[in-house]
């Protein structure tokens, strides 16, 4: 008896659960899409915490950390265990080649040490600090040159590791406050033209035809020139969004207009204006619920073309400028051959955007499968 | 059907003056203008302008008006001359400067495009006929990767491998010998070998979303009544493939070709730019850091002119494909 029963409630439960659960469900039984939410949670709390976790701040650099590999951790000093540490580095004049060479001084050794005190941050703009969750501990002999690139350094002697997390606040915010722009205008635009249909239709089709006409990336390039070189960071940031937004809003604009035109003729819409409701709640909260779902799905696979965007803008310079930091900034530095061939550690940046991208498309592939109700 | 494809060609002009209109005034948005940042030039190497000086510049290039009248001549100049205004920085006509580079755009456009669908519908088939099985997902794997990795690193890489193993980089559409003499049918072969990085690396960026789109769309076709139906019937599998769900799976490639031409000109800029390629994209930037705004308008206008040329010639394959679409538009 009390097996039926559970075997009903189960039933009952499956029956009762809203869309959202439904989608929960099955988006649970999607592997990959599991895990690349994983991913992405790891990478945003670095984006939160960067100050904490990377070792230095943004604008710090050691002219003898000039395009240095990643700083080698060991464990035994003169044949002696005594845990993580590394050594730093002394110029050395090679008498053969008579170059002036850089290499490892073994004199002395720099313990890694959990919570060490370094420079001043912020975390998300109200907790001021200056522990770092590692570094290196003062030398075995008092001298504190010692230094920790986990990937090595770029031109400036910047370290890579710290600069890839200081870049993910920016690559990694934009692609969002873009998409919520577009999401807002593309909802707004899209169900007037659907709603209304008409003139105001034909208007707003024309002219989303006409921006979809003009290539986007001469777009950006115009509108990036705009922008005056004195601005402050955050300004430029909050531009660079909006110049992202204004060209991505159109999409969304069409397939809500389109699903738009189909609902509006059901009988519960019908049913809600013969009662009086008036239009603006009509929309909002008897049609744009019907398809949220795959909205938001669109959203989360317009993500990495947004990524992908803000890293070819700043690569052609118009994007984040010096000395702020992005991905697209730090792999502008990759883009020579001799880079490519002599540093190779330059290109780890290049991995976390294949990583980020590669996680919003999986994500999204789950996100689509679980919202469709066929499968 | 000759109605609707009028009625699509009589919207073409007004699109095209609305864009110009847009583009024009996007371009004159960033604050002075060329003879701003030529003064700052000149000025960085010594000279020293008197304000007269200035203001004649000023008119002589017809800076003084206002952006619509700037704008109203330009267009007449267009419309009635033929003459897309004249280039600041290369003290030339513009058509003069872009001419060559259009052509070799288009060119490399179209070689493109066919690239692409010679070589995404096939996989696209293969992937969707044998769903979840080891080809499958190799190429969605390729498909993603593609998407996932910046075009201009895999520029980069091409090029490093290119010089390991034949010793030349290739970089540039042309070689110095070509420039010299021009294409003639002895230097083809090398020309075309120019070519193979360039359209690997443009061509694959979109040929991952057209895997992605044929793919899903064959497999709904195929969960399909009247597939079933014609299955049953016993009718063979190549023909319910060729005939029923490629035909149906294609729409949505045909109707997207403006904007995978659009898509194009974006992508290749970046590329060109690494790669050196004489096109429009990399043109077109160095116009607008210089503030050369004719060349910059007229640039931006033929890549949107090809673009809304792709839209019509698909908005009509589409038409001739889908007798829904040509039915209900035809009548509105």
């Amino acid at each position: 008896m009390a097996f039926i029963k559970k075997k009903a409630n189960k039933n009952e439960s499956y029956y009762m659960a809203s869309q959202w659960t439904l989608m929960g469900r099955k988006l649970k039984k999607h592997k990959l899409a599991k895990l690349s939410l994983l991913i992405l949670g790891i990478l945003y709390l670095g984006v939160i915490f960067s100050g904490f976790i990377a070792p230095y701040g943004l604008e710090d650099y050691d002219k003898l950390y000039q395009n240095t590999a990643p700083t080698k951790i060991r464990f035994y000093h003169e044949g002696e265990f005594i845990g993580p540490f590394v050594y730093s580095l002394e110029k050395y004049n090679n008498p053969e080649t008579f170059r002036v060479e850089i290499t490892e001084d073994t004199s002395e050794y720099y313990k890694l040490k959990f919570f060490t005190k370094g420079v001043k941050y912020k975390i998300l703009g109200l907790f001021e600090s200056d522990i770092h969750l590692f570094g290196t501990d003062v030398g075995s002999n008092g001298s504190t040159s010692g230094k920790v690139m986990l990937f090595g350094s770029d031109q400036l002697g910047r370290d890579i590791f710290s600069r890839i997390l200081y870049g993910s606040q920016i690559s990694l915010t934009i692609p969002f406050a873009s998409a919520a722009i577009s999401f807002v205008l593309g909802i707004t635009i899209g169900s007037i033209s659907g709603y209304f249909g008409g003139v105001i239709d034909n208007i707003i089709q024309r002219i989303i035809e006409v921006l979809g006409s003009i290539p986007s990336i001469p777009l950006w390039m115009a509108m990036s020139a705009a922008i005056p070189a004195g601005l402050s960071t955050v300004k430029m940031y909050l531009l660079i969004t909006i110049i992202l937004s204004l060209i991505n809003w159109c999409g969304i604009a069409r397939v809500v207009r389109g699903k738009f035109m189909s609902l509006k003729n059901e009988d519960y819409v019908m049913a809600a204006r013969i009662a009086g409701v008036n239009d603006a709640v009509i929309i909002l909260r008897h049609l744009v619920p019907g398809f949220l779902s795959y909205l938001i799905v669109s959203i989360t696979l317009s993500i990495p073309s947004s990524i992908i965007g803000e890293t070819s803008m700043s690569f052609l310079g118009l994007g984040i400028r010096s000395p702020a930091t992005s991905w697209g900034v730090l792999l502008d530095e990759t883009k020579n051959i001799a880079n490519f061939s002599q540093y190779p550690w330059k290109m780890i940046p290049l991995f976390f955007v294949i990583l980020a991208v590669l996680a919003f498309n999986f994500l999204g592939d789950g996100l689509r499968d679980a919202a469709d109700p066929y499968k | 059907m000759a109605k609707y494809i009028l009625k699509r060609i009589s919207l073409f002009i007004p699109t095209l003056i609305l864009i110009s209109l847009i583009i024009f005034f996007v371009i004159q948005l960033p604050p002075g203008d060329y003879v701003d940042s030529l003064i700052s030039a000149r000025s960085a190497e010594g000279e020293i302008f008197t304000p007269e000086e200035i203001a004649h510049w000023r008119e002589y290039y017809g800076l003084d008006d206002s952006w619509y009248i700037q704008y109203g001549k330009w267009m007449k100049g267009i419309i009635t001359k033929g003459d897309f205004g004249y280039s600041f920085i290369y003290g030339k006509p513009v058509w003069s400067v872009i001419s060559r580079t259009v052509g070799m755009t288009v060119i490399l456009t179209l070689i493109i495009t066919v690239f692409q669908y010679a070589v995404s519908i096939p996989i696209a088939i293969y992937s969707s006929t044998h769903q979840y099985s080891v080809g499958d997902y190799f190429f969605s794997f390729i498909g993603f990767f593609g998407q996932a990795v910046p075009n201009f690193l895999i520029a980069i890489l091409l090029m490093y491998w290119s010089f390991k193993a034949t010793g030349s980089a290739n970089l540039g559409l042309y070689s110095t010998e070509m420039l010299q003499n021009g294409i003639h049918l002895y230097n083809l072969g090398e020309f075309l070998k120019r070519l193979i990085i360039p359209i690997i690396v443009i061509g694959t960026a979109s040929t991952c979303g057209i895997i992605r789109t044929v793919r899903a769309q064959m497999l709904d076709e195929q969960s399909k009544q009247y597939i079933l139906a014609a299955r049953s019937k016993g009718v063979s599998e190549n023909v319910i493939i060729y005939k029923y769900c490629l035909r149906a799976a294609l729409n949505p490639v045909v109707s997207g070709i403006g904007g995978m031409l659009s898509h194009l000109f974006s992508g290749s800029t970046v590329t060109a730019m690494v790669l050196n390629l004489q096109i429009l994209g990399p043109e077109l930037l160095k116009a607008l850091k210089a503030q050369d705004m004719y060349l910059a308008g007229t640039i931006v206008m033929v890549q949107a002119f090809l673009v809304v040329v792709g839209t019509l010639l698909s908005d009509i394959a589409l038409a001739w494909l889908d007798p829904r679409i040509r039915y209900t538009k035809g009548r509105d």
